[in-house]
């Protein structure tokens, strides 16, 4: 393959620009209508750029924004979703991390059969499970609380992370597992001082996959979730969708961005592993 | 004199029942909220609970009301479009993107972090961003417009005909860089020294790939399909910021048909009866494919 300039590697640049500009357009379009005046939105057009730069609609869409009858902006339902999505990703990526370990390196008869029925969880369209989650939260009295959207991810959330943890163990050698046993150490000590030191990278992956997913939610957010307790999904999904008084697109793209930042800061200082995260998750062994 | 050895006992003891006692309770759990629950919901789509649950067996009338359901027949015919488009169209795009950037390309990694990013957004802001896009008056329209072309008109967000197209778009648009990555991950798996010999045997580059590149990508495909057909029939989110169902109801797919009969309309057999035929969706179309892959995968 020629590694200099021929006309068919120029083809092949422009061919690759032209979608990166297909996949950056839209970010583009967000931060710029974002930081317009209305009026300059309603004058120019989606791609011209600002006129000047105004942060109102961000300060806005932060503390000021009317999604249905509130009106105190995406500020209180950002700490909702980080409210949620923090315990949720620790919890279900520790008892992940064990059951992993368990399905990978202490097998018993049957272990591998529990798995496959444990990994059907995955799959599962959650539609199939809202009517009787609805009831139980209910029940236990903790609808419409952050508390029980915490419950529901970890619940939903531990088929993946035994998934990726079990995927890693199976590929360290037997050898250092049976070597520990002999030396007497029991489940705890291995796990603890032999697997966890080197489970870094799986940890990470785990990690930045549980808190995409749980950022991002909207399905549970909607269903078990109202009025305080939303989601930051749900709560954009409100205020863009509110019919009432001008529309403002400047604050429906600032209140846009600030959804996206967390899971695209993630992404940003650790595509590596959400890479990663995605092909493990996807290509399953 | 014995205690050492009975502590050794006791830890074997141990070592034999803890791993069953650690894992007892994520499997009580996956029985009761996985299994429990969907036998529950299939219990109740065979009731006659409307706006309460109520537990007596009225036989499959909630399945005949739902295949009596107009919006139910518009929801699986958008699911056929939305689905079938989607899938094709980022299979293509994601595809042709990896055997791009298969060509030793300088500022790759910059190239990928750039395709895949909105693979990190909500699909809420996804289709918040691409309704003020394709918004008729002051989006993409505009720009076409004052380019030159007056006329062009471009309003299929608000088209109850072409709505569910607009979904396509967002879509394809979210996950192609994802399975853009999977291929690229596929095609650097593979020997060099294959496309090398076929190289010194005189076939073009296009002829390399089309006839033996492509086709040992075998199992990567099954992987797409699978994950591809599994956000298309779950795909809710992306509809509901997108175009909530609408114009009207014209773009509604199941998973909103299900949450707008058994959360809003307090329909809650109707929308188990909806959320079971999802399911078995899901069966149908993955179990096929999941058996497909293993086999080509031990074949491999």
């Amino acid at each position: 393959m020629a590694k200099h300039l021929t006309p068919g590697r120029i083809v092949l640049y422009a061919a690759l620009l032209l979608m990166a500009i297909y996949y950056l357009l839209p970010l583009y379009v967000m931060l710029s209508t974002s930081v317009k005046t209305l009026d300059d939105i309603r004058g120019g057009n989606l791609i011209a750029l600002p006129q000047s730069i105004t942060l109102d609609a961000w300060s806005k869409a932060w503390s000021s924004a009317c999604t249905g009858v509130e009106c105190g902006g995406m500020k209180g339902f950002f700490w909702n979703s980080v409210k949620m999505a923090v315990p949720s990703v620790l919890i279900s990526t520790l008892i992940g991390a064990v059951n992993g370990y368990v399905v990978s390196m202490w097998r018993f008869r049957g272990s591998d059969v529990l798995f496959t029925l444990l990994l059907v969880g995955c799959f599962i369209p959650f539609q199939v499970v809202l009517l009787p989650m609805a009831r139980l939260l209910g029940e236990l009295g903790i609808a419409n609380t952050t508390s029980g959207l915490i419950l529901v991810h970890v619940i939903y959330g531990l088929a993946f992370t035994t998934l990726f943890f079990r995927n890693f163990f199976v590929t360290i050698p037997d050898e250092l597992v049976k070597a520990a046993r002999i030396d007497g150490a029991g489940f705890w000590t291995i796990f603890l001082r032999i697997l966890l030191p080197i489970s870094g990278p799986i940890f990470m992956v785990c990690v930045i996959w549980q808190f995409t997913q749980i950022w991002n939610d909207f399905l549970f957010g909607v269903v078990f979730a109202s009025g305080e307790s939303q989601p930051i999904t749900v709560a954009l999904n409100n205020l863009v969708n509110t019919s009432t008084g001008v529309k403002e697109y400047n604050v429906d793209m600032a209140a846009a961005i600030i959804a996206a930042l967390p899971t695209l800061f993630v992404y940003m200082v650790a595509g590596r592993y959400f890479v990663r995260g995605l092909t493990a998750g996807a290509v399953k062994g | 004199m014995s205690t050492p050895q009975s502590q050794a006992s006791l830890s074997a003891l141990a070592d034999r029942w803890l791993p069953k006692l650690v894992l007892s309770p994520t499997l009580l759990i996956s029985l009761v909220f996985v299994y429990g629950f969907i036998a529950w919901t299939g219990w109740l789509s065979l009731t006659e609970s409307r706006l309460l649950p109520q537990m007596d067996f009225a036989g499959l009338v909630q399945y005949q009301a739902l295949f009596e359901n107009d919006r139910w027949w518009t929801a699986v015919a958008n699911l056929g479009i939305f689905g079938g488009l989607f899938i094709g169209c980022t299979l293509a795009v994601g595809l042709f993107l990896a055997v791009l950037l298969d060509q030793k390309i300088r500022a790759e990694g910059t190239l990928r972090t750039i395709y895949l990013y909105p693979m990190a957004l909500s699909f809420i802001v996804t289709g918040t961003a691409w309704k003020w896009m394709l918004n008729p008056d002051m989006g993409l329209q505009k720009v076409i417009n004052d380019w030159g072309f007056p006329d062009f008109t471009f309003d299929w967000l608000v088209d109850p005909d072409k709505a569910i197209y607009t979904v396509v778009i967002a879509g394809v648009w979210q996950s192609s860089g994802f399975v853009m990555a999977l291929f690229l991950a596929g095609l650097r798996g593979i020997d060099d020294s294959i496309i090398k010999a076929a190289q010194v045997d005189g076939a073009s580059l296009p002829v390399i790939y089309w006839r033996i590149i492509i086709p040992s990508l075998r199992p990567v495909f099954f992987s797409v399909l699978l994950i591809l057909s599994h956000i298309a029939i779950k795909s809710f989110d992306l509809v509901m910021a997108l175009t909530g169902g609408g114009p009207g109801t014209a773009s509604d797919v199941p998973a909103i048909f299900m949450y707008q009969f058994a959360f809003t309309r307090g329909q809650l057999g109707l929308g188990a009866a909806s959320a079971m035929m999802m399911l078995m969706t899901i069966v149908a179309v993955l179990v096929p494919l999941m058996y497909m892959e293993t086999r080509s995968a031990k074949r491999g």
